[in-house]
């Protein structure tokens, strides 16, 4: 295709009759190529069905079953049972003599680190957003967003590892505990990966809102803060709600920095200093080891098909939400 | 309240004073919270190098790492991820810069267009050890690449499609529709109207979205745990074999693999390795943002129209 | 309506954006070979006329066509090759519109897709459109420069030359004066003249003597309907609607 656009751009004289022979091939060669951007516009439709439906059928044997056949003739199904994958607490999947997989621990761990990122990054992301929308010089604004998109840059390992080696130390440090491998840990690495993602879309949201409205706040003797207050963050409520759930999806979804930062224990967690285990991080881990197609390998899928429709929900209705700022800002 | 000044009608109000206090305290409040970002990062920044910094040296980037990664470099890892980069680049580029042009140059305004932004949208949100499931299941054992090269890189693909389809769709939008409008009247064709008018005026653009592909990729590590990355693979210390290791069937070394591995599984190696490795990913990483950024300034510098 | 053979023939026809109606029931016939002027206020459908000659109507979403537009009798709808067809309208739209690229390629654009790729041919072509667009005398020298870079009514001249140079058999122009200036206009105006032995040409102008100096035939649009049509001078000096003669005499409104 690059090699259409070189080609076509040439001002030079050149062999007339293959010009014009080529010409005739791009015209017979143009459905082709329209017919192939149809293709790749419909792929990204193909590829979200191609991973719910590849994940789902490698999870699909832990709950119809798997037969192994011990003796000749005897074969044992093992399945899955629904009630304690979703209800217990206790995931011990490579014990020979009775192993469980229940996700509960793992889903609490998953939402309290999560929860306690989203507690760190809206306040700070939102006030960034406030400042750089409302209050930073045009060149500030350049230099702060260039900052925070570095923020975005670093990849999740590398934040394990800040995890791992600058906040478990400070932690141990500064509260006594013997390991700083926890909730707190994985949540403050999280608040800051997730922070960018937050203050770009809420400082779309708030540059959304139309000068008029500020104007208006002002105008009617209102201070900055209670035009920022109750005019900017009403009229962006929408956009803003979006960015916290958008922050919400990315904390979920994260795994190699849970993984690192987590401590890794299976457990419900009852202060921000125990260590957890999130539904990412068991995959990562014990995928690796689990033999495929035994219960715990389909069961791995399974926990991705939760995570799946985790993330499918959260942004369904992050989307559905912007699209609601859109109607408002057409009236 | 008070009542304002009888003589001078635009005197400050007791109100306004209070005002003026009120926004200088938010403006205060917000900036610092915006630092409260920025600077532990920048701590952190000056952290890692400071303990980088026995370890870096030209050695340390084109040596492989040897004695159980307790000497030597990460020349391994480091060549590893440019593969993959690569590889999963000429996958997903063309069909994602198809699909932004589809999206902006032909879809219509109706269910079907919003189905697929919507999939563009999700497709972004997957978590990633999701798409390392998927790889897995799909190109892994499905289409049999075992754990490859080629499986891995399909994998970042998809996963990275979303950030150049956006990019894309919105680098074409930004050239004008009175363009196409002038070519279509002169008897242009909507493919001919794109060849010669909106990607020649877009392409940077584009490219920036591309570059940004190519940053997202190289720090993955979810998506490359199941469907090709090794702990260690022996390299040729020089000469062609150390410039392109691996096949596209073969298994592979991946910075971030690696520094996972260094830095949670492995014993002894010393400190100063780990730190090594994250700074230079890291300064790919920005290395690569730069170029973004450059490119986005150069593109306002030599705006058309 | 008169002897001569009509070239662009409208039967009949309605169109619709969504549930807006655009025009209604237009039947009308343009003969060949003559300027045909179209008066009217903002809002009256002309623009919209224009489009569905060459079917870029089709662009628009949900733009909808009853009737039948005929190019010497051929339905255009059942055109195969809307490219050829479009190629053999030249088409001229208020906003000026330079193609970021250098003002030699902004004409050469249309040839070159119509397959003349000769570098003498497409050399005299460039030349002599943009000498028809009075723009020659002022670009000869930077036919390098980007179009998008001239100024507005430079740009417009351009447009008119892009219009021309792929040789069409009908001209449209719609108020292509607005961005320049009354000489050059005028000057313009004396090659439309010349022109229209080459090609039929239709006028949408909102300079109500502009239609008079031109067109031999006019017609008045008010509110997405054909209020009246007929030789030019009838229509200025003795039309039939009241509504047209307020038009007309600036009495409108």
């Amino acid at each position: 295709m690059l090699l259409l656009l070189l080609l076509d751009r040439n001002t030079t004289k050149g062999n007339l009759s293959f010009r014009r022979s080529f010409q005739q091939l791009q015209d017979r060669l143009e459905p082709v190529v329209v017919g192939v951007i149809y293709i790749c516009g419909w792929s990204a439709i193909l590829f979200v069905i191609a991973i719910f439906v590849f994940v789902f059928k490698e999870s699909l044997p832990a709950i119809t079953g798997i037969g192994t056949e011990i003796a000749a003739g005897e074969i044992e199904v093992e399945q899955l049972d629904l009630v304690e994958f979703t209800t217990s607490p206790r995931w011990i999947p490579e014990s020979s003599k009775k192993p469980a997989f229940g996700i509960l621990a793992l889903i609490v761990g998953t939402l309290s680190v999560t929860f306690f990122s989203i507690l760190l990054a809206v306040p700070l992301g939102l006030g960034a957003a406030v400042y750089v929308s409302e209050f930073a010089g045009n060149k500030t604004r350049e230099i702060l967003k260039i900052l925070i998109e570095l923020l975005a840059a670093i990849p999740s390992v590398v934040w394990g590892f800040i995890g791992i080696v600058i906040m478990n130390p400070l932690i141990t440090n500064l509260s006594g505990e013997a390991v700083g491998l926890n909730i707190l840990n994985a949540g403050i690495v999280l608040a800051l990966m997730s922070v960018p993602i937050i203050v770009s879309v809420s400082e779309d949201a708030l540059r959304a809102v139309p000068d008029s409205f500020r104007e208006a706040g002002l105008a009617m003797g209102a201070n900055r803060w209670e035009m920022i207050y109750k005019v900017l963050f009403p009229a962006a409520k929408n956009g803003l709600l979006a960015a916290v759930l958008l922050g919400i999806g990315r904390g979920i979804g994260e795994t190699m920095a849970v993984l690192m930062c987590t401590g890794h224990s299976v457990n419900m967690p009852t202060s921000l200093f125990d260590p957890v285990r999130t539904l990412t991080a068991t995959i990562a881990a014990e995928l690796g080891e689990a033999v495929r197609g035994d219960l715990h390998y389909h069961t791995l899928f399974l926990i991705g098909v939760v995570l799946f429709a985790f993330a499918f929900i959260i942004n369904l209705t992050a989307d559905l939400v912007v699209k609601g700022v859109r109607d408002q800002s057409n009236v | 309240m008070s009542k304002p000044d009888a003589n001078n009608p635009f005197a400050i109000t007791a109100n306004e004073i209070r005002g003026r206090k009120v926004e200088r305290f938010i403006r205060f409040i917000t900036l610092g919270m915006t630092w409260a970002l920025i600077l532990p990062v920048l701590f952190i920044l000056g952290f890692l190098l400071i303990k980088a910094w026995p370890a870096l040296s030209v050695g340390f980037i084109f040596d492989n790492p040897e004695k159980n990664m307790t000497a030597g470099g990460i020349w391994g890892p480091l060549i590893g991820t440019f593969m993959l980069i690569i590889v999963s680049l000429l996958i997903a580029a063309p069909i994602g810069i198809l699909a932004g042009v589809y999206l902006n140059e032909f879809a219509r305004d109706n269910w079907f267009t919003r189905f697929i932004n919507l999939a563009v949208v999700n497709l972004a949100g997957v978590p990633s050890i999701v798409h390392g499931l998927f790889g897995l299941g799909a190109f892994v054992y499905f289409f049999q690449m075992q754990r490859s090269l080629l499986a891995a890189s399909c994998t970042v693909a998809v996963m990275t499609l979303p950030v150049i389809i956006t990019s894309t769709k919105e680098a074409l939008a930004s050239v004008p529709q009175p363009f196409r409008v002038a070519c279509w009247n002169m008897g242009a064709s909507k493919w001919q109207t794109i060849r010669t008018i909106v990607l020649p005026n877009s392409i940077s653009g584009i490219l920036t979205g591309v570059i940004l592909q190519v940053a997202r990729a190289a720090g993955e590590t979810a998506p490359i745990l199941f469907t090709g990355a090794m702990i260690s693979s022996r390299i040729a210390d020089s000469g062609w074999a150390s410039m392109v290791p691996y096949g596209l069937e073969d298994r592979f070394m991946a910075l971030s693999y690696h520094l996972y591995i260094i830095s949670t599984q492995w014993q002894n190696v010393p400190e100063s390795f780990k730190f090594g490795t994250a700074i230079v990913m890291i300064g790919l990483v920005i290395a690569v943002n730069s170029i973004s950024i450059g490119f986005r300034i150069y593109l306002r510098s030599r705006k058309k129209w | 309506m008169t002897t001569q053979t009509s070239h662009i023939e409208f039967q009949d026809v309605t169109i619709s954006y969504g549930k807006e109606i655009a025009l209604r029931d237009i039947s009308l016939a343009i003969p060949e070979h003559t300027i045909f002027g179209i008066i009217g206020p903002a809002n009256a459908g002309k623009t919209t006329l224009l489009k569905s000659i060459n079917r870029t109507l089709e662009f628009e979403p949900n733009a909808k066509t009853v009737g039948k537009i005929l190019v010497h009798g051929t339905d255009v709808s059942h055109i195969k090759n809307v490219y050829a067809l479009r190629r053999r309208i030249g088409m001229v739209f208020p906003l000026p519109v330079g193609l970021p690229m250098s003002v030699y390629e902004n004409v050469a654009y249309a040839p070159r897709r119509a397959g003349i790729h000769d570098r003498q041919e497409l050399d005299e072509l460039v030349k002599h459109c943009l000498k028809q667009s009075m723009l020659w005398d002022e670009v000869k020298d930077r036919l390098t420069l980007l179009g998008t870079k001239l100024s507005g009514g430079q740009q417009q001249r351009l447009t008119i030359a892009r219009a021309l140079s792929h040789k069409p058999e009908i001209l449209c122009l719609d108020e292509f004066s607005i961005a320049i200036d009354p000489v050059t206009t005028m000057k313009i105006e004396d090659v439309l003249l010349e022109l229209k032995k080459e090609m039929t040409i239709i006028l949408v102008t909102n300079l109500v003597q502009q239609a008079r100096r031109l067109a031999d035939h006019t017609a008045f649009f008010n509110k997405s309907e054909m209020i009246e049509v007929g030789p030019t001078e009838k229509i200025f000096s003795n039309p039939e609607q009241q509504l047209t003669h307020d038009y007309v005499t600036g009495d409108f409104g």
